[in-house]
């Protein structure tokens, strides 16, 4: 069929929108890029909009050098690895059990979980039980109160029962128990589900100030992000470029540059693999919003 | 009706029908019941032994807190306990009914809840909808790439973007300055919080959101297009009658979600962009939850500030819902 002028248009349209769309998403994030690889002078005095200007590494060797920033990214690299691990593990303890339509009391138990999405004690009364616990300040604290997440119960919960039901009914014709059953039928053919949880909970755990601020009071357990935010958002700066002896308006400078540096530390391991995993992302939006 | 309400009517039925047998029948009842019951165990014990730390996590660090909820009505003494100490009634309620803030609480958490729906919630929509009228795959793909990618930014990463980007020597101002204007302190300038919050979250979310819309919209039946093709019907006319109501049921469900979170404006930003000269419209509830709890350890207070947000919530969320089922047979439950 030929399209019409009308049509036409519209097609135009539609495409210079969605590139105006794209470009405004995208320019903030190239200018970071740039402005960490020019000399700072040229990003303050306005004389950057796009490519670096005289290339440097300089803001990342002092990125680099920086413990905090370091023991920040080795610290939230602990709280991902091991919280995502026990993350996962919680997760295919609650969806399987819930996903098997002979489980009795099931829909009780899904009422009960589910609950906590809608109504929850807040703040306060979670943070005096922390403190009973005497979690406050340790390790766990960064990783037990988050162990899992209602909404990828749902979504992995959901998944499960896309699996054909007759292979885990000959199984255990076979005399298969339960737990055989979860291991060597359900879990293989998990993967993509898997690997959605993984990327979903790291992504958060990376990525959240929130249980650091509230819950960790000693700067060498701060995750990286507890970290940028002094750097970027209260400006505490000043301990880590003083030992250098530059002037003041150099400091000012590298100050400038260590900024932008660090929010492309910070992302790269991120947005690096995101383009290799986005069909598993969507791959889990989709899946939750079947249900959902 | 939902699964939720046959759930209900079917124990109605249980009770009435259990009213009306002779007496003598009843134990039989109950009984077969508990026969079944350890049948399952028998059966599934594993998967209870599977889902017992689950329910001991569900339990603990979510079901405790309710419980501790109780110190909104007590004056919390640490050494007696959430138990132990005295109850005080509404005190705390009353106390922060009656506080300066109360209102400027209300405005902005209100505010800022508003604004968000009103701009973040249709923006994805429209953006599935283009997306969606994009031949050349390729393209699409690309546009979609680059759009998701702002959502795997922490909340943190932005904000500080946004302090570097609109601070007196930023781009911003650069550019202002070079069309000759005054650079403006976006940062600090009260009347520029909201809109900053907001559009900074459509920057950062938008793309994210729109693929639950792209995923309805690659379900509609291509026949209907052609029909209406074979009717003259253009483009736009198409989206309008055949796109968008395939997706209603969609934007509903979400609408309802996001509308009855209005009044739950997340903390993690506003505290963020927050500094000591926006207060007076950045200030919501949940920082002055954080503030007068964490900070100030006045625990009952601010149990009671926050227990009166969650309650606010829940209930908005229960009348969206109704609204929405009334209006399109469409709800949550």
């Amino acid at each position: 069929m030929r399209e019409t002028k009308t049509d036409r248009a519209f097609n135009i349209f539609n495409i210079v929108f969605l590139a105006i769309v794209a470009l405004l998403v995208i320019y903030p994030l190239v200018f970071v890029l740039s402005a960490s690889l020019s000399n700072p002078q040229y990003v303050l005095s306005g004389e950057l909009w796009l490519w670096p200007k005289e290339f440097t590494l300089d803001a990342y060797e002092k990125v680099f050098k920086n413990e905090d920033i370091i023991n920040g990214f080795v610290n939230t690299l602990k709280y991902t690895v091991f919280g995502t691990i026990l993350n996962v593990i919680m997760t295919i303890l609650a969806a399987y059990p819930l996903s098997r339509r002979d489980l009795k009391g099931r829909g009780f138990i899904m009422a009960f979980i589910v609950f906590t999405m809608f109504f929850s004690g807040g703040l306060i009364p979670t943070y005096l039980l922390i403190r009973d616990l005497g979690m406050l300040n340790t390790f766990w604290v960064m990783i037990i109160p988050n162990a899992v997440a209602v909404w990828n119960i749902i979504i992995m919960r959901t998944f499960f029962q896309s699996i054909p039901h007759e292979l885990e009914e000959s199984a255990m014709i076979d005399g298969a128990g339960n737990f055989k059953i979860l291991w060597s039928i359900v879990l293989p053919l998990s993967f993509p589900v898997i690997a959605v949880m993984v990327l979903f909970y790291s992504v958060g755990h990376w990525n959240s100030y929130f249980q650091a601020l509230i819950y960790l009071q000693d700067q060498d357990k701060f995750p990286l992000q507890l970290i940028l935010r002094q750097i970027l958002i209260q400006g505490q700066t000043d301990d880590m470029i003083k030992a250098t002896s530059e002037s003041f308006l150099a400091q000012q400078l590298s100050v400038e540059g260590l900024k932008y540096a660090v929010l492309i530390v910070a992302n790269l391991p991120m947005l690096m693999l995101y383009p290799f995993l986005q069909r598993y992302f969507v791959k889990g939006v989709m899946i939750g919003s079947l249900k959902g | 009706m939902t699964k939720l309400d046959e759930g209900v009517g079917y124990v109605d039925e249980i009770e009435k029908s259990e009213i009306k047998k002779p007496l003598k029948n009843r134990p039989k009842v109950k009984k077969s019941a508990r026969i079944e019951w350890k049948k399952s165990f028998k059966k599934n014990w594993e998967l209870y032994l599977l889902l017992t730390p689950v329910i001991l996590y569900f339990v603990v660090f979510h079901y405790f807190p309710l419980y501790g909820l109780q110190i909104a009505f007590k004056d919390f003494i640490a050494t007696k306990g959430i138990t132990g100490s005295p109850w005080v009634g509404f005190k705390h309620f009353e106390r922060f009914f009656d506080s300066y803030y109360f209102w400027r609480l209300i405005k902005n958490t209100i505010g800022i809840g508003v604004f968000t729906l009103l701009v973040s919630f249709p923006v994805p929509i429209i953006l599935a909808l283009m997306l969606n009228e994009v031949k050349s795959l390729r393209y699409k793909k690309f546009v979609q790439t680059v759009i998701y990618a702002p959502h795997f930014l922490s909340t943190v990463v932005v904000v500080g973007m946004l302090l570097l980007f609109l601070k007196s020597d930023g781009l911003v101002n650069q550019v202002i300055m070079l069309f000759g204007g005054n650079s403006i302190d976006f940062i600090t300038e009260p009347g520029w919080f909201k809109t900053l919050f907001v559009f900074s979250d459509v920057w950062q979310t938008m793309g994210w959101s729109s693929i639950i819309y792209i995923a309805a919209l690659a379900a509609v039946d291509p026949a209907q297009h052609e029909a209406a093709m074979i009717d003259g019907a253009s483009k736009f006319q198409r989206i309008i009658h055949i796109n968008i109501p395939a997706i209603m049921p969609t934007i509903v469900i979400l609408f309802i979600l996001n509308a009855g979170s209005v009044m739950a404006v997340g903390f993690e930003k506003v505290f963020l962009m927050q500094n000591d000269l926006n207060m007076s419209t950045s200030d919501v509830i949940s920082t002055f939850v954080y503030r007068s709890g964490i900070l100030e350890a006045q625990y009952s207070f601010s149990a009671a500030v926050g227990l009166f947000n969650s309650l606010i919530n829940f209930i908005m969320l229960i009348m969206v819902n109704q609204i929405a089922k009334k209006v399109s047979e469409t709800s949550l439950w």
